[in-house]
């Protein structure tokens, strides 16, 4: 089971708080989603359990622990595509790893054939389309084999086709013994891959439930406002 | 003046020995310049780019003013470095070419390793926090980045081309401007141009704008392609 625990975590200034004492328990397997309106702090969650922001106040605990002892990944909303081959884009992620060469292209060839891109290993990263990319940069976190991979609306501006590419290799890796913890805006997407909700709002976890409970019976009336699709200006302007 | 570029014409048009001769030897020393202008350059400007460290603003702003040092003054510190009285003068390389090539290295050096910085710190501000996640340290980042962005780091070297070869007090001081030893295009056609010489000063000043004009025509060529190629 992955250890990882949230104690009165807070970023921002006391005047502005984007996260205010944050509990949160993410142990466990499976996937859970972030749910919640724009400005609610949920790349900011991710950016700080990545070790790219530092928390203002409150802890991280990664099983007794405050740095994780086990492999960590990212996926970013725009990730970065380097003007190499599809192949060299994932092989560099293992360079901190001590492998042969030959090695490295072998792993990376074979998440390239899990994510459907190794028929395009030679060619040119910046000629995929964005959801080829986003194949990508899932391959390139995966092969890194992550305990715990976080994602950051992997599938924002995606049409049907490519999300439906995306949530299968999310699926799979998932499938493989990684935590995965997500933020997305498609609710849809969301009751498709959720094991539990994490529904952020105003800067604190307002429910964190088993996606069917939340979808079936949202506690908080933020969390209903926002299931309903009501637009949530008071929460994005209020703070 | 019109038998003056019918000379000058001439000149190109036979080939004249002596003006290929100074094309070469001009070639021969810029490019090397370049090359190892490049080579301590590059890493320099990556190194600047990711890297964070006290007093890193002022490196960059010495980087900078370097871009725009005077070659005369360039040509007085590597005179004094390799005289016989110098650090260096055991050598006895004064007033020959790896002089020359000493001097246009310094030059194209900052130049290469100021725009490099700036391109590689843009790219970085965008990749550093993946890099970073995955682990990479700061050179092997620097590695990649240069990679990533080796089609507009061209134009930075392409910059330290046309730097090294329109130079012209840098190698007169230290080269001497030997007649077929370290005489190169500039300085032959400061020397002749005060001789009255016009026509060989005409056919070099055409050879030089022409490899400058053919220099920026590849780099053209091979940004479109790269753009095509790689995205």
């Amino acid at each position: 089971m992955f250890p990882l625990a949230l104690r009165g975590l807070a970023f921002g200034t006391p005047g502005k708080p984007v996260l205010a004492n944050l509990d949160l328990d993410l142990s466990g397997e499976g996937i859970s989603v972030v749910l919640g309106p724009n400005g609610a702090g949920k790349t900011v969650l991710l950016r700080i359990l990545a070790g790219l922001l530092p928390p203002s106040g409150g802890s991280l605990d990664w099983g007794g622990v405050t740095q994780p002892k086990e492999r960590v990944a990212m996926v970013f909303q725009q990730p970065m595509v380097l003007r190499l081959s599809v192949l060299a884009n994932v092989a560099f992620a293992l360079e901190p790893r001590a492998l042969a060469s030959p090695e490295k292209r072998q792993r990376a060839l074979a998440v390239l054939e899990r994510v459907g891109l190794a028929d395009r290993a030679g060619e040119s990263a910046r000629l995929l389309s964005g959801g080829e990319r986003q194949r990508l940069a899932l391959a390139r976190a995966w092969v890194t084999q992550p305990r715990f991979l976080m994602l950051d609306e992997p599938t924002a501006s995606l049409d049907p086709g490519a999300t439906e590419a995306v949530e299968r290799i999310i699926r799979e890796i998932r499938t493989d013994g990684t935590k995965i913890l997500m933020t997305t805006h498609n609710l849809g997407q969301a009751t498709r891959l959720a094991d539990d909700i994490v529904f952020l709002a105003e800067g604190r976890v307002q429910e964190h439930e088993a996606a069917n409970t939340f979808f079936a019976r949202p506690r908080s009336a933020a969390a209903r406002a926002y299931l309903e699709g009501e637009l949530p200006w008071r929460i994005a302007f209020d703070r | 003046m019109g038998s003056t570029l019918v000379d000058a014409f001439s000149l190109l048009g036979t080939l004249d020995s002596r003006l290929l001769g100074i094309v070469g030897l001009s070639l021969r020393v810029s490019l090397a310049a370049v090359l190892f202008g490049t080579l301590l350059g590059l890493p320099l400007g990556a190194w600047i780019a990711v890297s964070r460290f006290p007093g890193r603003g002022a490196v960059i702003v010495a980087i900078n003013a370097l871009m725009g040092l005077p070659s005369v003054v360039v040509g007085v510190i590597v005179y004094l470095l390799l005289s016989r009285s110098g650090p260096f003068g055991s050598l006895g390389l004064l007033f020959s070419p790896p002089a020359m090539i000493v001097a246009q290295a310094l030059l194209v050096t900052p130049l290469v390793a100021a725009v490099s910085r700036q391109i590689v710190e843009d790219a970085w501000r965008e990749y550093a926090p993946e890099m970073r996640l995955i682990g990479l340290s700061r050179w092997a980042s620097a590695r990649l980045l240069l990679l990533d962005c080796r089609f507009s780091l061209l134009v930075a070297t392409l910059a330290g081309v046309g730097r090294a070869m329109s130079e012209v007090g840098a190698v007169m001081i230290v080269g001497g401007n030997i007649d077929g030893f370290t005489r190169v295009m500039t300085t032959a056609i400061a020397l002749e141009t005060s001789k009255g010489d016009l026509a060989l000063s005409i056919a070099l000043g055409i050879v030089l704008m022409g490899l400058i004009l053919a220099l920026n025509a590849t780099a053209h060529v091979l940004r479109s392609w790269a753009a095509r190629r790689y995205g």
